[in-house]
């Protein structure tokens, strides 16, 4: 198993590279002068040179790519051209925000997705199969961005219940905390609700015509009893599964469900920081995200592995 | 954790943020601040902040006039080649450093050689500064300038702890330590930043509030919802759209104040290949664009009327504006005959302009204004970092821009129309121009100011580098139970009075 | 995923008669008609100019006279609409073309040969499926600057690591199989080996996920437009007119609700199409 892991970690190193090479590169080619924003309405033209010079604009971009790379690897991502303020600090100050959202967003799938899957394949083909499928294709199918901005409208603009944006900390506040996640969480849980209820439904309804199961139905076992115990346990490893894989995507959904509901979370750090061509954290950013996709999709490899003893055995 | 024990907490935890509320001033901002460092920053937003962070050598009046803030009083020597101001004795620094004459030598001599530094351009003319007593610094410059006062009563003018800025470098920015009502607790980026009430301002009495705290909230819609829920007890730049719900809301009031910057098309006439068309080359096409758009009605679709129409660089309630030529009314017809006098049937053009929903709906105005008379315009969204590169590289036909505007209206015209001026990237060129807003700058006496002002303006109207649109109105929507606020054309947030209820 | 290992011929027909016999991919396929339908026909229908601006009539309520209520420079919302059904179906289908047409050939190459050929591509591959598909859409939109050509580019070149990774698994389950060792065993070159013998069994699951790729294109399509980086004024599509819309939620809900209803539909279109392809392309019963 160790071996397994660090196999992985090492293959996702020559990853990790490209990714900064890519992102490097694109920004690079992004248009528009960060300096000249920078410097202000006046436009000092000594303080737009003395400034490309300390951010090494003039120099070429391979040598750029270094001498950031160098830095990464004592671990400074460099500092906000906007804000002045250091990557890392940044960062460490968003990522709770984002994961937080995004724990969220997966409680609320988990709770959606996976008793309705099961309920639509114990009663597959009855109108309760029919609606739950209805509802899961809404939830694949709805512009995340327009659900939110429809949820603002009618719930905080409107009704007056819950508040349209901001975020405060659990420690600090839970139950504000709580009242203003509820929204986006739920904006961004119901695309992956409708992927989980799918996979679980499946699922159960190959494990449901299963022997074992048959079996069991065939000694006299009540019909919950059999779904609770056999069925279920065995459909829904592989759904835990996916979910870790699907977590890291969340990360990525969170994009502009944070920028609809100003959250002040990854997403919106780095849309931000595009529009800004705020470029060390765009690449400190992205760095991030590629790191914790990676590190998930292990995850998922891990877990289905020690989750699947058949596997277990084998390695 | 038990249920009790967890009840127990959260209404705790609830019983604290509602002790913590009746004193807190929450704020909704447009946009998150740049750089907290007085020397270093350059957004409008960022002013806001400070405001309430940092004192001001001088401060306006709303009617523009300055008045004491730091320095108590101020002459003028030499010709208005010095300049020497007089200093309180009672300020301190939120780190206990006292304020006095070496600490504005120490500011001043920042802002000047901080390579950083975005104040450069505006203490240009100051040669020196000098303590000549321990409440007394003299300025002196090396030629007279009109515009010295309007710059240190904005952020060249704020004074930062001289013994944190040597401790603390370019570092500051993530801890600004000033001298004004309000210290600085913590900032987390795009979320907020909170101040705390400095008890050893000098005019502490004044300010009621415990603590300020600023959250950007860029989305106009969710800004107001904010403020109606009570998230947010003021807000500033209201959308004109949302003007009508907070005047028809019983808990919420408006306050309002025409800005000091405008809003225009700023034209290629001279900057390089892209100007060689009929718009940049004959006058007469960009008189005629102008004829064709009717900026009444502007102000009254995009704007729901509450801005003002502008056809100057000062807007209409300054007292720089030229009274004697008021806005054109449109007028399609004579636009379609100038442009036939240029010989043409009809012309293309491309404007680029800010990539927001607001600006883009008002060039999809002009826009549709422009068909009617033959001129047919493309619009280019562009982010504001290309904006800049493209126009100031002369990569465009003309561009959407605007600019935030100054106390002293040499701000608002000399770099943008004089040749060499830094921010002319229209590069319109005129001798006359040039002397006529020289010789404004140096003049201290404002009737001959405002006659050179006018007569630079009655060319600039006839030549059209900037086809000037409308003046922005600062607006403010805020809690019922806030008293004593007083909307400033600067746009900025004086909590000095403010009280709440 | 399990391997094709019919012929092309068999599939297809068979295939066909279980597309048909599916009723979501029907009703998936009628709603996407439509559109197609409205946004081809929009020249002709007796509707308002999309672009025609009334100063008189700034965000109406739908009414008799604008059916869908009018936009913020008093435009037609239901012209624009229709008119927007083009930019969006168009956004949809390019950028996923664009993803075919690069993505397959990569995945062919790197299944086929496999060696230093499949390890380069899959490296990049992986990279840039480590960055998010919404992020690099944006980055990418953002540098080519914003409009709607520009969009459909991004999205389509975000989406290539997807069709990569889907043709080499493909390609690795199928080149074993016995016909492409005969075809190897009688001396045919490897571009015809690749595109006679592995493209077509190959090409199923890759239709079935480009049809479901034509669903997400179209909201990151919408997405990039709702920030400001998609089609340009004054053209209209769904997600600029929603970016508008935003701002103006309380006073004329009516500029944001239809966009995104559309949106909606013809994404729900797509994807029972493309579920319903699945079915009938999956060579187990059910």
């Amino acid at each position: 198993m160790l071996a397994f892991i660090l196999r992985r970690v090492l293959i996702a190193i020559p990853t990790l590279i490209l990714v900064s090479i890519f992102v490097f590169g694109l920004q690079k080619l992004l248009p528009g002068d960060p300096i000249l924003v920078m410097a202000g309405e006046d436009r000092d033209p000594a303080v737009i040179e003395f400034l490309r010079e300390k951010y090494r604009m003039n120099d070429p971009i391979p040598m750029q790519y270094l001498y950031w790379a160098g830095d990464v690897l004592r671990g400074d991502l460099g500092i906000s051209l906007r804000t002045n303020q250091p990557v890392t600090e940044l960062i460490a100050s968003k990522l709770p925000v984002t994961i937080q959202l995004a724990i969220m967003a997966m409680i609320f799938a988990l709770l959606i997705g996976i008793p309705t899957g099961i309920l639509s394949a114990v009663r597959k083909g009855t109108w309760v199969d029919w609606l739950a499928n209805v509802v899961a294709l809404s939830g694949l199918s709805i512009p995340n961005f327009w659900l939110g901005i429809m949820l603002i409208l009618l719930v905080s603009v409107n009704l007056g219940w819950l508040p349209a944006s901001g975020y405060e900390s659990p420690w600090v506040d839970p139950v504000k905390s709580l009242t203003t996640m509820i929204m986006p969480a739920f904006v961004l849980g119901t695309g992956l609700a409708a992927t989980l209820m799918r996979h679980t439904r499946s699922a159960m309804l190959g494990v449901l015509q299963a022997d074992y199961v048959r079996t069991a139905e065939a000694k006299g076992l009540r019909r919950n009893t059999v779904i609770l115990k056999h069925a279920f346990r065995n459909a829904v490893l592989p759904v835990i599964t996916l979910s870790a894989l699907l977590f890291g995507e969340l990360l990525a959904g969170a994009v502009l469900t944070e920028q609809i509901f100003t959250i002040p979370g990854f997403g919106k750090l780095i849309v931000d920081a595009v529009f800004n061509r705020d470029y060390a954290v765009v690449q400190g950013v992205v760095l991030c995200t590629a790191i914790g996709f990676i590190g998930m999709n292990l995850l998922a490899d891990v877990l289905y592995v020690l989750l699947n003893p058949k596997l277990r055995a084998l390695s | 954790m038990t249920i009790k024990k967890l009840m127990t907490a959260l209404l705790a935890s609830v019983a604290l943020t509602t002790s913590a509320y009746a004193a807190d001033l929450r704020i909704g901002l447009q946009e998150d601040p740049d750089a907290l460092d007085t020397d270093q920053a350059r957004t409008f937003v960022g002013r806001i902040v400070f405001e309430s962070l940092c004192d001001k050598l001088v401060n306006i009046t709303p009617e523009l006039e300055f008045v004491p803030e730091l320095a108590t009083s101020w002459a003028w020597y030499n010709e208005g080649k010095t300049l020497t101001m007089q200093l309180r004795a009672d300020a301190t620094f939120h780190d206990g450093t006292p304020f006095d004459a070496a600490a504005v030598v120490a500011n001043i001599e920042r802002s000047k050689t901080l390579p950083e530094s975005r104040r450069k351009s505006e203490l240009s003319s100051v040669e020196t500064v000098v303590a000549t007593g321990p409440h007394e610094v003299t300025f002196n410059l090396s030629s007279p300038d009109a515009t010295l006062i309007a710059q240190l009563s904005d952020r060249a003018g704020m004074m930062l702890s001289p013994t944190a800025a040597a401790a603390q470098g370019l570092e500051l920015a993530n801890n600004p330590v000033c001298s004004g009502p309000y210290k600085f607790v913590e900032r987390i980026a795009q979320d907020r930043i909170v101040l705390e009430k400095f008890p050893g301002h000098y005019d502490a009495a004044n300010y009621s509030f415990d603590r300020l705290i600023f959250l950007p909230i860029p989305d106009t819609t969710v800004r107001l919802a904010n403020l109606r829920s009570g998230d947010l007890d003021m807000l500033e730049r209201l959308a004109p759209s949302d003007v009508a719900a907070v005047k028809g809301d019983g808990s919420l009031q408006f306050s309002a104040a025409t800005s000091l910057g405008y809003q225009g098309i700023t034209v290629n006439v001279n900057n390089g290949a892209r100007s060689e068309t009929p718009f940049g080359k004959d006058k007469r096409v960009r008189q005629a664009l102008s004829l064709a758009i009717d900026r009444e009605v502007i102000n009254q679709v995009v704007f729901e009327g509450v801005y003002a129409a502008g056809n100057q660089p000062f807007p209409p309630t300054s007292p720089w504006y030229d009274q004697t030529n008021p806005v054109q009314a449109r007028d399609v017809e004579a636009a379609k005959a100038l442009l036939k006098e240029a010989g043409l049937d009809g012309i293309k053009m491309e404007i680029q302009v800010a990539n927001n929903p607001v600006q883009m709906q008002l060039m999809q105005v002009i826009q549709s204004m422009a068909a009617e008379a033959g001129i047919d315009i493309s619009l280019q969204a562009t982010e504001f970092a290309t904006m800049l590169k493209e126009q100031s590289a002369g990569n465009y036909d003309a561009t959407q821009v605007g600019w935030s505007g100054r106390t002293d209206p040499d701000g608002n015209i000399h770099s943008f129309m004089t040749c060499a001026g830094g921010l002319n990237d229209s590069k319109y060129c005129s001798e006359e121009v040039d002397a006529l807003l020289n010789k404004a700058r140096t003049s201290t006496d404002m009737a001959e100011r405002k006659a050179s002002y006018d007569a630079a303006n009655a060319i600039l109207r006839e030549e059209l580098p900037i086809i000037y649109l409308y003046h922005q109105t600062w607006l403010w929507a805020m809690s019922n139970k806030l008293k004593g606020f007083t909307a400033y054309p600067d746009g900025m947030i004086r909590l000095s009075g403010v009280t709440m209820e | 995923m399990t391997a094709v290992v019919t012929t092309p011929a068999r599939t297809s027909s068979r295939a066909w008669k279980k597309l048909r016999a599916n009723k979501s991919a029907l009703v998936g396929a009628c709603i996407v008609a439509v559109f197609v339908v409205l946004a081809l026909l929009a020249p002709m229908l007796p509707i308002a100019d999309p672009t025609g601006t009334d100063w008189g009539a700034i965000r109406k309520a739908p009414s008799l006279k604008a059916w869908m209520g009018t936009d913020e420079i008093g435009r037609d919302v239901l012209a624009r609409m229709i008119w927007g059904a083009q930019a969006s179906l168009l956004a949809g289908v390019v950028s996923v073309l664009i993803a075919v047409v690069v993505g397959v050939p990569f995945g062919l190459v790197a299944g086929y040969f496999g060696g230093w050929t499949d390890s380069i591509i899959s490296r990049c591959t992986e990279a840039l499926l480590a960055m998010p598909f919404l992020i690099l859409a944006i980055a990418l939109a953002a540098f080519l600057g914003p409009s709607l050509t520009n969009a459909m580019i991004a999205i389509g070149l975000s989406a290539v690591p997807i069709f990569i990774r889907l043709t080499r698994g493909q390609v690795l389950a199928v080149k074993t199989e016995d016909y492409v060792e005969g075809a190897r065993a009688i001396g045919l070159g490897h571009i015809r080996i690749m595109t006679r013998y592995i493209l077509p069994n190959v090409f199923p699951p890759i239709l079935v996920q480009a049809t479901l790729t034509i669903a997400t294109a179209i909201i990151a399509e919408a997405s990039l437009s709702f920030l400001g980086l998609g089609q340009q004024p004054p053209a209209p599509s769904w997600g600029s007119m929603l970016n508008t819309a935003k701002n103006f939620l309380s006073q004329a809900p009516w500029m944001a609700i239809w966009p995104g209803a559309a949106i909606f539909l013809v994404v729900i279109g797509f994807n029972l199409m493309g579920d319903g392809l699945r079915d009938a392309l999956d060579p187990r019963e059910h």
